[in-house]
């Protein structure tokens, strides 16, 4: 097992690498000057532009920069923004809230969409189980900026439940709302999901088992059930992490929010390579861990599975 | 049937979320009766995270430069009716418009104490200049005598003090120009004028983040990045216009659309400009508390000079002829709802200099005309046309209203394309690679005629988008601006602006509005012609 997760690690470098590598080339080929769109509607002033291009290193070739870039990386120095902000800053204010609000829509979705999988893969057939069905079903045909525009005009202008943006980024009552229209998706996925497995593994072998050896009730579902049907939900939840981090620009527009998705946003329209680079070399290792710990979570779930 | 139960409550999901969305919009009358006043409140006014860090000779743009109008007073400003006023200067006089002697009035400070005298201004103004600090606003600075020596085109600077600008006494100093502008003294109201104090020279970074300005209002607390930045009053204020509340709280949004749902639910209390998607509603949301007044901006589209086919000197009768084909009354108030008004020359009504009519027959609608003049003009070149302009504006209606009345009025097929963003749209169009109409709008930075004539139309003026170069006008306006009295000025620039309509290089569409408003909890909410609100007048109820 250990071999394993350190064979794992290492393969994490080349990734990261060649990740790094393609956002900054992809960045730079963006159409449009940045150091000429700094100064708006008038005419740029070429002594200027010259001097801030060489500011930020913009007049070196591309390898060039992004050999500088790398080794800034090893020191800590995730480079400067055009703002005149250490890309470093402007990650440290925007992460903790983005990490807030995805591990808040992470934990609706997994207890929420589990509870509703199991529920209804149990009671097959019943009026819950349609109407969860119907529910989920509305839930994904409809595209999540929608969800969001609604919830704010319902819970926010009309029923005045919620403040219609967030005032205060950091508060997790705040943070409900935005979470759960940004998990709303993934949970319908969720419990739709965890419904089938269910509703696969009761009909399985060692459930009769179990059954006829006259567990509780309780400790058949609860352990000998979920154990199994975890398997699959468990692989989608630790792939969403990293979506619902990254994927949160339009929860975030709508509500307010100062964290990832906007400041990576923002950095894109104005082409400020180190912020974007940045950004996404953080996203590209929470993918890469959460989807570590998915491997390891199955051999937890499942003793069958072992690992060289 | 199976099938069937579940469809049934499908329908009935269905009604539910149709019915809530039917229950919407609410109006609401607004009650602005005089509530008592609370001189110590604090208001939250609609920002965006400034681009760069808070010196008044590198900020452009809006973010920041709203703080900093707070935070900082100049030689001059304008009143709320577009008037010059003196702040900080008890006179600036000139006997021809390239000498001018500055003095200030006594007794003005610094938030931290440092009296403001001539060399807060000269040193700023030196710095601000000087090529090596880059600032952005460094342009600016252009006409004064000695700039080229410290701001060379190429290479480092000669000099670190430009030689136009002398220090007599500590309250006052002159200014001498490389050419009479008869505009200068409107000009000294930008941002870019403000005085220093001796602080910001230790230490730029850190004056960046917290400003000590010398204006109505000082920073309150740090600069909370992408949140806010609130600003509280300052006691020791001399100006004229003292603060009327205790503080703002600029609030920074990545979307306007959720600044406007704050509005509504009176958790920001004043928007300058309400998004597109609420253009329709805001009036009946906000009631008497929405604002929709002219200010001083354009809309205009504009014509590649350079290109050969539109440089023919026929096809000035074939813009002639598109500009009649735009039934600019019926767009303004269909497409656009009443947001923008009708353009009847260049310059906006609200603006010094205006004259009405100044487009004459040329921007009045007449299909008959236009197919005429389109037809004796040899047709559009390539017999289509299209409007390049940036999506995430909110110029899709009236870019595609216009293309419209295009095809419908003159024959001419047209089509509206839009580029991603405004960098996309401004690269392309500095880079001089349009072949057809595109999207060319100005805000004035001070109001008068010359900002909205010079700064488009003179031969390779910073925003002479369309390549337009007519030595004739040039002429006009190097007198007007040697002229020795602004209403001088005025009047050679109103003959320059009459002579654009027979070229044509752009057709004048529209002048904008603001289209703001505010929450129950302010009053007194008044915009000048920069779109701005008079921030030391609003008056936080108790």
């Amino acid at each position: 097992m250990g071999r394993y997760v350190a064979r794992r690690l290492l393969q994490m470098i080349p990734v990261f690498i060649g990740t790094t590598l393609l956002i900054f080339l992809m960045v730079y080929s963006l159409p449009g000057d940045p150091v000429k769109a700094l100064f708006g509607q008038r005419a740029s002033d070429p002594a200027t532009v010259e001097r801030l291009r060489h500011q930020f290193g913009l007049d070196k070739p591309l390898l060039a920069q992004y050999w500088d870039y790398i080794t800034g990386l090893f020191r800590g120095d995730f480079g400067q923004s055009f703002t005149g902000r250490p890309v470093a800053d402007l990650m440290a204010d925007a992460f903790p809230v983005t990490i807030r609000l995805a591990l808040l829509a992470f934990g609706i979705e997994l207890v929420v969409g589990v509870a509703l999988g199991v529920v209804t893969g149990l009671m097959r057939g019943k009026f819950v189980d349609r109407f969860v069905l119907v529910f989920t079903l509305i839930v994904t045909s409809i595209p999540v900026f929608v969800i969001g525009f609604v919830t704010v005009f319902l819970f926010g202008l009309k029923w005045k439940v919620i403040t219609p943006t967030v005032q205060d980024s950091m508060d997790i009552g705040q943070l409900f709302a935005p979470a759960m229209v940004l998990g709303a998706l993934s949970l319908a996925y969720v419990s739709r999901l965890t419904r089938t497995t269910v509703v696969e593994n009761l009909r399985a072998d060692y459930m009769r088992t179990a059954l006829a050896k006259g567990l509780p009730r309780r400790r058949i579902i609860g352990v000998h059930l979920m154990r199994n049907s975890l398997i699959p939900v468990v692989t989608f939840l630790g792939t969403d992490l990293g979506t619902l981090m990254g994927g949160a620009i339009v929860t975030e527009g709508i509500f307010n929010i100062q964290g990832v998705g906007n400041t990576l946003f923002r950095a894109i329209q104005t082409s400020e390579g180190p912020t974007v680079v940045g950004i996404v070399t953080v996203l590209v290792l929470v993918y890469l861990v959460s989807s570590l710990v998915v491997d390891l979570l199955y051999a937890v779930l499942d003793p069958r599975i072992r690992y060289a | 049937m199976r099938g069937a139960k579940s469809a049934k409550w499908v329908a009935m999901a269905a009604v539910v979320a149709l019915g809530a969305t039917a229950c919407g919009g609410g109006g609401d009358s607004g009650d602005n009766e005089k509530a008592a006043v609370d001189p110590n409140g604090v208001y939250t006014y609609q920002d965006v995270e400034p681009q760069n860090p808070l010196i008044p000779t590198n900020t452009n743009e809006v973010g920041g430069g709203y703080i900093l109008k707070n935070l900082f007073r100049g030689l001059v400003d304008y009143d709320v009716k577009g008037k010059l006023r003196n702040q900080v200067a008890q006179s600036v006089e000139s006997p021809d418009n390239q000498k001018f002697t500055v003095k200030l009035k006594k007794g003005w400070k610094f938030h931290n104490g440092e009296p403001v005298t001539a060399s807060s201004f000269v040193d700023a103004w030196n710095y601000g200049a000087n090529g090596k600090n880059a600032q952005l606003n460094s342009s600016w600075f252009a006409d004064i005598k000695g700039f080229d020596q410290v701001h060379p085109e190429k290479g480092d600077p000669k000099a670190d003090k430009m030689s136009g600008l002398k220090v007599v006494n500590d309250n006052e100093f002159t200014i001498e120009l490389s050419h009479p502008v008869s505009t200068f003294k409107d000009r000294l109201f930008y941002d870019a004028f403000y005085p220093l104090p001796k602080a910001f020279y230790k230490d730029p970074k850190k004056f960046g983040e917290a400003p000590i300005g010398n204006g109505p209002y000082e920073v309150d607390g740090k600069w909370e990045h992408k949140v806010q930045f609130k600003v509280k009053k300052y006691a020791g204020y001399e100006g004229v216009d003292k603060p009327k509340n205790g503080g703002i709280v600029f609030k920074f949004y990545n979307k306007d659309e959720s600044a406007y749902n704050d509005l509504v639910s009176d958790k920001l209390d004043i928007m300058y400009q309400v998004p597109p998607s609420s253009i329709n509603v805001y009036k009946t949301d906000l009631g008497d508390r929405s604002a929709d007044q002219m200010f001083g901006g354009n809309t205009t589209i504009a014509f590649p000079m350079y290109d050969k086919a539109w440089a023919k000197p026929e096809k000035a009768k074939v813009r002639q002829g598109l500009s009649m084909a735009i039934d600019r009354e019926t767009i303004t108030k269909t497409a656009l709802k009443g947001s923008k008004d009708p353009a009847d020359g260049w310059t906006p009504k609200v603006v010094e200099g205006y004259q009405p009519n100044a487009c004459g027959e040329y921007c009045k609608f007449d299909p008959k005309k236009a197919k005429q003049f389109i037809k004796d003009g040899g047709g559009v070149p390539g017999n289509k046309m299209t409007i390049a302009y940036n999506a995430d504006g909110g110029n899709k209606e009236w870019a595609e209203a216009v293309c419209n009345d295009i095809k419908q009025n003159a024959g001419v097929p047209c089509a509206a394309e839009p580029r991603a963003t405004f960098q996309q749209l401004r690269t392309e169009i500095t880079d001089k690679k349009m072949n057809s109409a595109f999207r060319m709008a100005w805000v004035q930075d001070f109001p008068n005629i010359s900002n909205f004539i010079a700064e488009q139309y003179r031969t390779g003026a910073g925003a002479n988008d369309s390549g337009f170069s007519d030595k004739k006008l040039d002429k006009l306006m190097e007198q007007a601006d040697s002229a020795k009295t602004i209403e001088e000025s005025n009047k050679l620039y109103a003959q320059a602006e009459a002579k654009l309509k027979d070229t044509m290089p752009s057709i004048p569409l529209f002048f904008d509005h603001t289209n703001g408003g505010h929450s129950k909890n302010v009053q007194n909410v008044k915009f000048d012609t920069f779109r701005q609100a008079i921030w030391t007048d609003v008056e936080v109820k108790k």
